[in-house]
């Protein structure tokens, strides 16, 4: 094993698979010559030049179209989003190109594209640059959507994501870029579709995803502390969404909160509260409780931003109230 | 007699076999979508559908001028482009069925005819979309060094989106093999060129990046496929794209459902007297290329291609139910959440 850090995680999953198959390449703003708004994609212009490292315009309607077609006469592209904020100009391509080809061509044309970059919040940015759209990509058929939240997951669903012949998004956070966390010295792929238990427990299960996993990881030791056993399911991806996982758990601690960094309504939160009590009904002691994002556009200050987003003291309050504790 | 015909055969830029052959490919368009109006009437073709007839030599001079690995996309006015590519008009036909043997099993419609096979990708539905999609597909052979091209086609009222010159600026930038081709048929559904912009010579756009542009005349397939042959060169050659304006009139509504209040029956009948069919025919008949006989077997030809095509749609089967989760995704296994 090796540590690095989320970036580089990334790296090396997009590196090995550029030196695998001639027909993957990078595209988008500032990737290449400035080695990336994030430094995710550092040296991979020196490595695999111009033609396969691509710097774009800031286009991203443009560019995220190019790849669609690109990708539907056999190159596999990883489009990179600064953010997924920005994808909302582009959602046209992804939403009525990348994810309906296949279908409307009755199986002709697939679409083996990646749209890649980070999602959600990442500090004092205001509500522009701050929004979790999990929900929006996960809600059309077609598409997948892998959120990691470890430098393990990333690499090894990015390569999965890279290899996948139907279209995926895939989401990261600026505030995870510089995580470390350890990964094989050689190559493995992680299955898309399949969540993590990321912490066993018997009391409360917490399902969650993505960057906020660690506020579910934090809210558990505190909860230790207090003599409560929390389960946490980090589902990696939330389209397809592993239900089983989920609902497992359920009927082992028959108590179930949901931690997402998005609004709540139409949420993931939603979808399994739903699946949970459809499938689980009978094994629930409590009504299933969720932490999100507040139902606001995300402020500036950082008090509104403290009042804003799931954070540990929510959690633990959460899962608290379905404890009757 | 033979002396003078050779004469003028040698005057002319194209062959009596080309001239045969577009008579044909644009009578077969014309009757194929006559026949798909009435039976749209019938209501045995649902949905929005949108005929070319009028616009018939713009795809018979771009197949002239292009070759098998070229690739081409266009928008909803679909059924003419990949007929003229090749695709056995039956295929469409049950498409408009909604037949499980049409081109895209029934899950397109008119709006989505394709054919891989033809390298013809879509049919696309959202105004405009396809532009960048074309600029990609160009963009993946030019990565693979290919020396094949796309022809990206578009309507008067797609060019006043933003993609397009998002698509025309990177296509510049990078040189990509792509002609985008405007079909200028003067109106985007009610709404005529003139009403949605200042610049009313669409091929000026191309000039905000450099792009060679030039209006061309739509309504002449021989017109057509010179300008296309040239830009066609031009991106073989790596010199990138051109933008090419095809000025072009429908004679029907601009689908099925529009009463043309927006325009006189005399704009119609003034476009209808250069039709690019009777074009064609009129040089053929004037070279002593084709005799009644001639034109009475290749009208026989296409009517019993249309006819086959109809009783193919009719007896063919819609889609199974479990159909609907095929091609979502090529993954096999996907979990489908079924209720
Ligand atoms: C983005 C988008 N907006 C609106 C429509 C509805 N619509 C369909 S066709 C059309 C007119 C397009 O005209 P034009 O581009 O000139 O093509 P033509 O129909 O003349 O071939 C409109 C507004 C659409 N399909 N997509
Ligand atoms: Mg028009």
């Amino acid at each position: 094993m090796k540590t690095v850090e989320f970036r580089e995680a990334l790296r090396e999953a997009m590196n090995e698979e550029m030196r695998r198959d001639e027909s993957v390449f990078l595209i988008g703003e500032e990737v290449a010559e400035y080695n990336g708004a994030y430094k995710v994609s550092k040296g991979m212009l020196a490595e695999f030049g111009a033609k396969r490292v691509i710097d774009t315009p800031i286009a991203e309607l443009g560019f995220a179209g190019i790849a669609v077609g690109a990708a539907s006469n056999g190159l596999r592209p990883i489009v990179e989003f600064m953010t997924f904020n920005f994808s909302l100009v582009a959602i046209d391509q992804v939403i009525n190109s990348a994810a309906k080809m296949l279908s409307m061509s009755g199986g002709q044309y697939s679409v083996p594209i990646v749209f890649r970059g980070p999602t959600a919040s990442a500090g004092m940015l205001s509500s522009q640059h701050s929004q979790a759209f999990e929900n929006w990509y996960a809600n059309t058929p077609g598409l997948k959507v892998v959120v990691p939240s470890t430098p393990y997951d990333a690499k090894g669903l990015l390569k999965a994501a890279i290899r996948d012949n139907d279209p995926v998004i895939f989401m990261e956070s600026e505030q995870m870029y510089g995580d470390k966390g350890e990964i094989p010295e050689g190559e493995y792929i992680l299955p898309i579709g399949v969540a993590d238990i990321k912490r066993a427990g018997t009391d409360v299960t917490i399902a969650t995803f993505g960057k906020i996993t660690k506020v579910a990881l934090k809210a558990a030791e505190e909860l230790e502390k207090e003599g409560i056993s929390v389960e946490v399911v980090d589902l990696r991806t939330v389209r397809p969404i592993d239900y089983k996982t989920i609902i497992e758990s359920v009927k082992k601690t028959n108590r179930l909160v949901v931690v997402e960094e998005a609004w709540p309504l139409a949420s993931i939160s939603s979808e399994i509260a739903y699946m949970v009590q459809k499938e689980a009904f009978d094994y629930l002691d409590a009504p299933v409780r969720r932490v999100t994002t507040a139902d606001v556009p995300l402020p500036y200050a950082p008090t509104l931003i403290e009042a804003s987003l799931p954070n540990v003291p929510k959690v633990v309050k959460a899962v608290k109230d379905v404890m009757y504790k | 007699m033979a002396k003078v015909a050779e004469k003028v055969e040698k005057k002319l830029k194209f062959t009596k076999e080309q001239y045969l052959t577009w008579y044909e490919s644009m009578l077969l368009m014309r009757k194929f979508e006559e026949k798909t109006g009435q039976l749209y009437v019938q209501q045995k073709i649902k949905g929005f559908c949108h005929l070319y007839i009028g616009q018939e030599a713009i795809v018979a001079g771009t197949v002239s001028a292009t070759k098998k690995g070229d690739k081409h996309i266009t928008a909803y006015r679909d059924h003419a482009h990949p007929i003229a590519l090749g695709l056995h008009p039956k295929y469409v036909m049950a498409e408009m069925y909604a037949k499980i043997t049409g081109c895209s099993k029934g899950k397109g419609g008119s709006m989505h005819i394709f054919s891989k096979e033809h390298g013809f990708v879509g049919g696309h539905g959202i105004v405009g979309g396809q532009i960048p999609l074309g600029a990609g597909i160009a963009f993946a052979e030019k990565y693979n060094g290919t020396d094949n091209v796309c022809v990206c086609s578009m309507g008067d009222g797609a060019v006043r989106q933003g993609a397009l010159h998002e698509a025309f600026n990177m296509a510049m930038t990078w040189k990509l093999p792509v002609i985008f081709v405007i079909e200028n048929n003067n109106y985007a559904m009610g709404t005529s060129v003139e009403r949605t912009s200042n610049v009313h010579d669409l091929w000026k756009l191309g000039l905000a990046y450099d792009m060679p542009a030039k209006p061309v005349d739509g309504m002449t397939a021989e017109a057509v496929h010179e300008a296309m042959e040239e830009a066609v060169a031009r991106a073989r050659r790596g010199e990138g794209p051109t933008l090419l304006e095809m000025k072009t009139y429908r004679y029907k509504g601009h689908s099925m459902s529009d009463a043309q209040t927006y325009r006189t029956k005399d704009e119609v009948k003034e476009y209808q007297a250069q039709d690019p069919i009777e074009k064609v025919l009129a040089t053929l008949q004037k070279n002593k290329w084709i005799d009644d006989a001639g034109i009475e077997a290749i009208e026989a030809k296409v009517k019993a291609l249309v006819d086959e095509s109809v009783q193919f749609a009719e007896e063919s089967p819609f889609p199974d139910p479990e159909e609907l989760y095929h091609d979502v995704y090529m993954q096999k296994d996907y979990p489908y959440i079924i209720e």
